[in-house]
């Protein structure tokens, strides 16, 4: 199928996991992102898939859980309150090495927040939502070509490693229509799940699915091998654009549908003789940490812009490490800062002038 | 990302009117003829009876922000949609109103206003709902952004199998909103 469609984001991200091959989706309807069980609920039974809505979010990762333990590939997804009530199973399907792919269409929070489109929910996402030592492999695609994309290598990467993925994108990318190519695609190797709980026939010992381990040894071993496989990706899972950054004075960092935002920004102040590029992560964690650091050398300082009172902005510090200046301007809550809000912050930072 | 290239429509008016609908149409078309497009709806507590809008980007390059601040084009259904989105219309801009649900005259004298008694052109028609294709003829007239052609064609993508009988009667109201003076 190369034909170029209009799709909605939350119909496009649906899609793609059909044809990544994800053939079982349990959810729970909670706005922004209804168009994802919808969709699936139609389409599933088509492809010999399931479709369940749950009687909770609670339920419904607990059923994911499940069929990842059995080797299948498996998504769910919701919007922040929801997410929240996954973490207890999203910590044990991490301490259990599985795969699975988690979206969150975030909305403003904290509590039950509002239903407009917000980037908050960056500290659950990528700093451990759950409790224990895990990560996520979080995905945030800025338009829905690339949330096409990502949710296909998505299953892969899940996979790969087996461990959650997750795709961060936030109301306005699930409910915009833009053009999509669902292209054909190189799968990645995937080992076989030798380690699914599918019925041993009798022919093997039987598989166990566990994130239990009494023994603080065998639990911190288990730690430290996780971890190993977490600095492997660090490595190699990096992604990352850089927008005009050689020669700039200030570079705007933002990701997601704000990365849209701020590089019509980029233009205006352009236009108007500010030296100024842009870096946007296209994977959260693991985080551009080298390229950000790489550009610090150069640029003169760096502002952060979210739909949020400042999250990702403590990464970028990280990554800058002291040798440039940092700003941060977000707007929350639902509130999406416009070009003109961020050309202003441009200004503010050059003190009026044109650094 | 050339902004002063892109055609940035915001539609608005009462949910059931057909204002997204509009807009996708829009959109397809668009795409259709090789642009950049986006469309983006309000998702707030919007429903039938409520206000609604969405906004739609054409353009030659990637479009950045796809929410719209100063729409190039304003097209209202309803009176609420023209008290809360006069304002924003992008100076030399077009502002096209429905004046068989608009009761007040525009006040801005820096854009092009366009009155078109969509609805009551529908109704006249036998189809009160099609008011939006009949308003949005007459943008396709006053625009020449997209052709009547390509609107036609991403129309007949968008009507499902089974409902063709609509198609004809959307083209109709298309072409009543095109033709009037």
């Amino acid at each position: 199928m190369s034909e170029k469609l209009l799709m909605k984001g939350n119909e496009a991200i649906s899609e793609a996991a059909i044809q990544a091959g994800c053939r079982y989706f349990f959810g729970y309807p909670i706005t922004p992102q209804n168009e994802i069980p919808a969709y699936m609920s139609k389409r599933m039974p088509k492809v010999n898939g399931l479709y369940l809505q749950a009687e909770s979010e609670v339920s419904a990762i607990n059923m994911v859980y499940g069929a990842a333990g059995a080797g299948a590939r498996v998504m769910t997804s919701s919007s922040s309150p929801g997410i929240s009530l996954k973490q207890e199973g999203i910590s044990y399907i991490a301490g259990s090495e599985l795969p699975c792919v988690i979206v969150n269409i975030v909305r403003g929070g904290p509590g039950l927040g509002g239903i407009q489109p917000a980037q908050s929910d960056y500290f659950q996402s990528v700093k451990g939502g759950g409790h224990g030592d895990y990560k996520l492999v979080v995905l945030v695609p800025s338009s829905v070509q690339e949330a096409v994309d990502m949710t296909i290598e998505a299953f892969d990467i899940a996979d790969m490693y087996r461990m959650p993925v997750m795709i961060l994108g936030d109301g306005l990318l699930g409910q915009m229509m833009e053009p999509v190519v669902f292209k054909s695609y190189e799968p990645r190797q995937i080992l076989e799940k030798t380690w699914g709980t599918t019925g041993t026939e009798g022919k093997r010992k039987p598989n166990i699915i566990n994130s239990l381990y009494i023994d603080p040894k065998d639990l911190e071993d288990k730690n430290i091998e996780r971890f190993e496989r977490y600095k492997y990706i660090e490595k190699n899972e990096v992604q990352v654009e850089v927008v005009d950054c050689e020669d700039v004075d200030i570079v705007l960092i933002a990701y997601g549908t704000m990365a849209r935002v701020v590089k019509s920004a980029m233009k205006i102040a352009r236009e108007q003789g500010y030296k100024v590029g842009v870096i946007r992560p296209l994977t959260v964690w693991p985080f551009p940490t080298e390229a950000i650091c790489k550009v610090a050398r150069t640029a003169k300082a760096f502002l952060t812009i979210e739909m949020s009172m400042g999250q990702m902005v403590e990464d970028v510090k990280l990554a800058v490490n002291g040798q440039k200046p940092v700003y941060f301007y977000g707007r929350t809550g639902g509130m999406v800062p416009t070009p003109n809000d961020i050309v202003e912050e441009i200004k503010k930072i050059s003190g009026g002038e044109k650094l | 990302m050339n902004l002063s290239k892109a055609q940035e429509v915001i539609i608005a008016g009462f949910g059931g009117q057909g204002v997204m609908f509009a807009g996708k149409l829009i959109a397809s078309a668009g795409m259709l003829d090789e642009k950049e497009v986006s469309w983006l709806p309000s998702y707030g507590p919007e429903m039938r009876g409520g206000t609604a809008n969405c906004h739609v980007i054409v353009s030659d390059e990637l479009v950045g922000s796809p929410i719209i601040v100063n729409p190039t084009t304003l097209i209202v259904l309803n009176r609420p949609s023209l008290d809360k989105f006069e304002n924003t219309v992008l100076p030399g801009g077009i502002l096209m109103v429905d004046t068989s649900l608009v009761d007040r005259k525009v006040s801005r004298t820096d854009i092009k206003v366009v009155e078109i008694s969509a609805t009551q052109l529908a109704l006249d028609m036998g189809e009160r709902k099609l008011g939006n294709m009949v308003i949005l003829g007459k943008w396709i007239r006053e625009t020449g952004l997209v052709s009547m052609e390509t609107v036609q064609k991403a129309l007949k993508k968008a009507v499902p199998a089974g409902k063709e009988k609509l198609i004809e009667l959307n083209i109709k109201a298309l072409e009543i909103g095109y033709n009037y003076n």
